[in-house]
């Protein structure tokens, strides 16, 4: 979370209150909604590693709170992050790392894995195109992350379906 | 035959010859149908799933084996007995919709139920109920080029189902579609199979498969897996996108 919140703070300086308001804002039911703990947790964290540095606003009837704001070294390695290409998605490592081993063991055929996991695939899309139903289409961020689950999701079909051929002499 | 299965294969078999050397594309499929089901069948291409349901709904003969078309031995028939049987029975969806060039939407649609021995009233107000069913009253005097490929599927999916038919057959609906449309058909079969309409589609599309009550998988001509897909997370409990997709942090 830490460079999402730098992000933020590139925009704007802000509390943590309204951090974690602007993520809700932002990606609606699309983002997990953020702990406010874990929140403070990861701007202390930030403003130990001199990315951000925080001043103290007086507030009447209440303690002060905390404005955080981006220093030169949360600007560069916010821009590092916006530069760099992101890490794409790898196989199911678990999934495949079973389909490979368990047959050795004898505890299960492949044939008999490759099923299993199809049809949780499916029930797993299947929640997604009701959540599709479910979401605001004004909500942009939320569709569109969406729509990227569900086309991950038909790759891995995809590619069970070509593990499955592979099995048939 | 067991009450309120629609469709009943034994031992359906389908062997192509080309130059002689025989291919077998469906090797001995035994399925059932239920009433109301909405059944999907999966499996690379050349598995034989296009041919299985293209037996199913007569437009290819078997080499051996069963076809039992609601109650009806179907595979028997001549080819006219078969064309009547599917006129009453069946309606077919193409990944291609299949529409009459040179015929409206409101045409195309009225045709089958015409064929079918409809009057001209009762073939209009189906064909009313239909494209106003499928948001399509405004496109009824339209030509089918001048429709997006969502619509002209729309189209197609309200003439299969002019005719009131025991099953729908569809052959990857949403194959052509982007995904705007292509949700707009998923949501019809959806519609329809919650008003009781009884559907067997061959999709390469999971969205299509997921919405099934059972999925099919075909593979080298032969059933390989017949189950229900497993729900995640309970109706009970929608939640949001961020329930059911982990964002890394």
């Amino acid at each position: 979370m830490r460079l999402h919140l730098l992000a933020l703070l590139a925009k704007e300086p802000a509390h943590g209150y309204e951090l974690k308001q602007a993520l809700e804002l932002t990606f609606g039911s699309a983002y997990p909604s953020p702990n406010i703990g874990q929140i403070y947790v990861t701007l202390g964290r930030l403003e130990k590693d001199g990315l951000i540095r925080a001043v103290d606003v007086e507030q009447s009837n209440r303690p002060n709170k905390k404005v955080y704001y981006l220093t030169a070294a949360g600007r560069e390695a916010l821009d590092a992050w916006v530069d760099e290409p992101t890490e794409g998605p790898r196989v199911r490592d678990e999934f495949f790392m079973k389909l490979i081993l368990a047959p050795l063991t004898g505890i299960a055929d492949r044939m008999t894995l490759i099923n299993r996991q199809r049809r949780h695939y499916l029930g797993l899309m299947r929640d997604l195109t009701d959540l599709t139903e479910a979401t605001d289409p004004a909500n942009r961020p939320a569709m569109l992350l969406i729509e990227g689950a569900m086309l991950h999701l038909q790759a891995d079909l995809d590619w069970l379906e070509r593990c499955q051929e592979d099995l048939t002499p | 035959m067991q009450s309120g299965a629609v469709v009943r294969t034994v031992n359906l078999v389908k062997i192509y010859q080309t130059g002689g050397l025989p291919v077998p594309a469906v090797r001995g499929v035994d399925l059932e149908v239920a009433d109301g089901e909405f059944v999907a069948i999966m499996g690379p291409s050349g598995s034989g799933k296009s041919t299985l349901i293209h037996m199913i709904g007569g437009l290819d003969t078997r080499t051996s084996g069963e076809i039992w078309l609601d109650g009806q031995r179907a595979d028997t028939l001549s080819e006219s007995g078969w064309a009547v049987l599917r006129r009453e029975k069946v309606g077919f969806v193409f990944q291609f919709f299949n529409l009459v060039a040179t015929m409206t939407v409101a045409d195309n649609v009225e045709l089958p139920a015409l064929l079918g021995g409809a009057s001209a009233r009762q073939a209009r107000e189906r064909r009313e109920y239909l494209l106003g069913e499928l948001g399509l009253t405004e496109r009824a005097e339209a030509a089918p080029a001048q429709l997006s490929g969502g619509e002209q599927q729309r189209v197609a999916l309200a003439r299969a189902l002019a005719n009131q038919p025991r099953l729908l057959l569809a052959d990857e609906p949403t194959g052509n579609l982007d995904s705007r449309n292509g949700r707009d058909v998923l949501r019809l079969l959806r519609d329809i199979h919650e008003k009781g309409q009884t559907i067997i589609v061959v999709t390469h599309d999971a969205k299509v498969a997921g919405m099934a009550d059972r999925v099919v998988m075909l593979l080298d001509g032969q059933i390989v897996d017949d189950g229900r897909s497993v729900r995640r997370t309970s109706s009970k409990r929608p939640g949001g996108a961020g329930d059911v997709i982990e964002l890394r942090g």
